[in-house]
C-alpha cells in the first residue's frame, strides 16, 4: 500500500532537517577568523600548485562503467529471488543461464585485464 | 493514522530514532578509543567523568564551536551538500530496520518506523546514496588530497555495494520476501547464518569496505592521504562525515542481525531466553558486531588499494553469484 510509505516522507523531512541545521548551528556558533592560508587547500604545508581538477587514472571509469553493467544485473535477481519457489526449476533454468552468461562476461573482463590496477 | 502508527507515535520514533542514533554514534567513538586502548594495552580516554565517559559530550561541543574553515576554491553548494548527505542518508536508512513487534492493549506497536514489503530494496538504495556524499565531498573541496580519496572511495563503494547486495539474495531466496518483519520471522526455526555461512561471510566482509574501515579503509588511508575526502572538513561538517560512518557501521551490524541473526528473537525459543525483550536481543547482536569490527581494525593491516578491488571483483563477486546459483537449485528442487 501506498500509504505505508508516508511515514518514510515524515521522517526523511525530519532527516533533512537535522541534517541541514547541524551544520548550520555550528557555522552560527563558531568564531570568524578568515586568514589567506585558511583559504588554501591543505597540502602537508606546501603552497598548493595547480588546480585539483585534474584527469585521474582510466581504472576508475573501468570500475564505474562494470559497476552499472553488473548493478542492472542485480536489478534482476531481487524479483527472481522472492519467487524461486513458485518457478521452481523453469525459475533455475533461466537465472542459471543468466548468471552464467554474466560470469562469463566477468570472465571476459578479467581476462582483458579490466580489473587490473597498476 | 500515518502508516502503521498515529501521528504522535510516528513522531516519538522518528526523535528517538535521531537522537538515540547521534548517541550511539557518539559513543561508538569512545567504545572504539576505548576497545583500541584496550588492545594496545593503554587505558583509553578517562578524564572527561567518570572512566572517560563524558568525552563523546565533550567532543560534540567542541566540533559545534569551531571554526568552519574551507577552502576558497571550493564548489560552494557541493561542498555543503557532502556531509549533510553523508549524515542525513545514513539516519534515514535506519527508518525501515525491524527490531521488534510488541501486541499493548490491542495495538500492533511495530519498533521501527516505516514498515513495507520492500525495506531491504529501501535500505540498500539510501545506503548507496553514501557514495554521492563521499564523492562530492571529496571534489568539491578542490584538494587534490580530498580528490584522491573521493575517487578511491566511490571506486571502493560501487564495487563492493554489488558483492553486499548479492550476498544479501541468499537469504531473500530462503526467505521468499523482501520485507524484513518476514525475513526475521522465517528465521524462527533456524537462523539464516546456519543455512547461509558463506552468505554472511561475504555481506560481513564487503560491510567492511562499504563502511570504509579497517582493513579497507583505503579512502582516509592517514598515511597516504590525510584524511582522504574529509581532508578539507572542519567542526560540524567534519562530525556530520564521522556520524555517517558510524551510524552506517550500527546500520551494515544491524542488516546482518535482521537477515543473518535472527533479528529481534531470542538465542533459543524457551525460557528464560525468551523473557528477554526482542529489542534488547535486537540491540546485543548489534553490539556484538559492533564490537566484532572493532575488534578487526585493531587486528589486520591495511590493503592495499589493487587488493581491495581484486578482492572484491575476483573473490566476493564470483562467489556471491555460486552461493545464489546454488541456494536457488536447493529451494526451487525441495519446493
Amino acid at each position: 500500500m501506498l500509504s505505508d510509505y508516508a511515514p518514510i516522507l515524515v521522517f526523511l523531512g525530519i532527516c533533512v532537517a537535522f541534517a541541514v541545521g547541524v551544520p548550520t548551528l555550528s557555522a552560527l556558533l563558531g568564531p570568524r577568523h578568515p586568514s589567506p592560508a585558511k583559504d588554501l587547500p591543505y597540502e602537508s604545508g606546501i603552497v598548493p600548485r595547480e588546480t585539483a581538477r585534474r584527469r585521474f587514472s582510466v581504472s576508475f571509469y573501468v570500475t564505474a562503467m562494470l559497476f552499472i553493467i553488473f548493478d542492472v544485473e542485480s536489478i534482476f535477481l531481487f524479483p527472481w529471488a522472492t519467487i524461486v519457489r513458485q518457478l521452481k526449476v523453469f525459475g533455475i533454468v533461466e537465472m542459471g543461464i543468466f548468471i552464467v552468461t554474466l560470469l562469463v562476461g566477468l570472465a571476459y573482463v578479467w581476462r582483458k585485464g579490466a580489473l587490473r590496477w597498476d | 493514522m500515518i502508516g502503521q502508527d498515529y501521528w504522535w507515535v510516528l513522531l516519538i520514533k522518528a526523535v528517538v530514532v535521531v537522537l538515540g542514533l547521534t548517541t550511539i554514534a557518539a559513543y561508538l567513538t569512545y567504545a572504539e578509543r576505548k576497545v583500541a586502548a584496550r588492545i594496545q594495552l593503554r587505558l583509553g580516554p578517562n578524564r572527561v567523568g567518570p572512566f572517560g565517559l563524558l568525552q563523546p559530550a565533550a567532543d560534540a561541543v567542541k566540533l559545534l564551536f569551531k571554526e568552519n574553515a574551507a577552502p576558497a576554491n571550493r564548489d560552494r553548494l557541493l561542498y555543503l551538500v557532502g556531509p549533510s548527505l553523508a549524515g542525513g542518508a545514513a539516519v534515514l536508512a535506519f527508518a525501515v530496520i525491524p527490531m521488534g513487534i510488541n501486541n499493548w492493549f490491542n495495538y500492533q506497536f511495530h519498533w521501527d518506523i516505516a514498515h513495507f514489503n520492500v525495506g531491504l530494496l529501501f535500505i540498500l538504495g539510501v545506503t548507496s546514496l553514501g557514495v554521492y556524499s563521499l564523492f562530492l565531498g571529496g571534489w568539491s573541496a578542490n584538494s587534490k588530497y580530498s580528490l584522491l580519496g573521493g575517487l578511491r572511495s566511490s571506486a571502493q563503494l560501487i564495487s563492493y555495494e554489488m558483492a553486499v547486495s548479492f550476498a544479501l539474495i541468499g537469504t531473500i531466496i530462503l526467505a521468499g520476501s523482501l520485507d524484513l518483519e518476514q525475513i526475521v520471522g522465517a528465521q524462527q526455526q533456524t537462523w539464516f547464518i546456519v543455512l547461509q555461512p558463506l552468505a554472511f561471510v561475504l555481506y560481513f566482509s564487503g560491510a567492511f569496505a562499504e563502511t570504509n574501515r579497517a582493513p579497507f579503509d583505503l579512502p582516509e588511508a592517514e598515511t597516504e592521504l590525510v584524511a582522504g575526502y574529509h581532508t578539507e572538513y572542519g567542526s560540524m561538517r567534519f562530525g556530520l562525515y564521522f556520524l555517517g560512518e558510524y551510524v552506517n557501521m550500527v546500520i551494515v551490524s544491524s542488516i546482518a542481525t535482521t537477515l543473518f541473526l535472527g533479528g529481534w528473537l531470542p538465542l533459543f525459543p524457551f525460557h528464560p531466553f525468551d523473557w528477554i525483550p526482542g529489542p534488547l536481543w535486537f540491540l546485543g547482536k548489534v553490539v556484538v558486531l559492533l564490537f566484532f569490527m572493532m575488534w578487526v581494525r585493531w587486528t589486520f593491516p591495511r590493503l592495499r588499494y589493487d587488493r581491495l578491488m581484486n578482492f572484491g571483483w575476483k573473490v566476493l563477486l564470483p562467489l556471491g553469484l555460486l552461493n545464489i546459483l546454488i541456494t536457488g537449485t536447493v529451494v526451487a528442487l525441495r519446493a
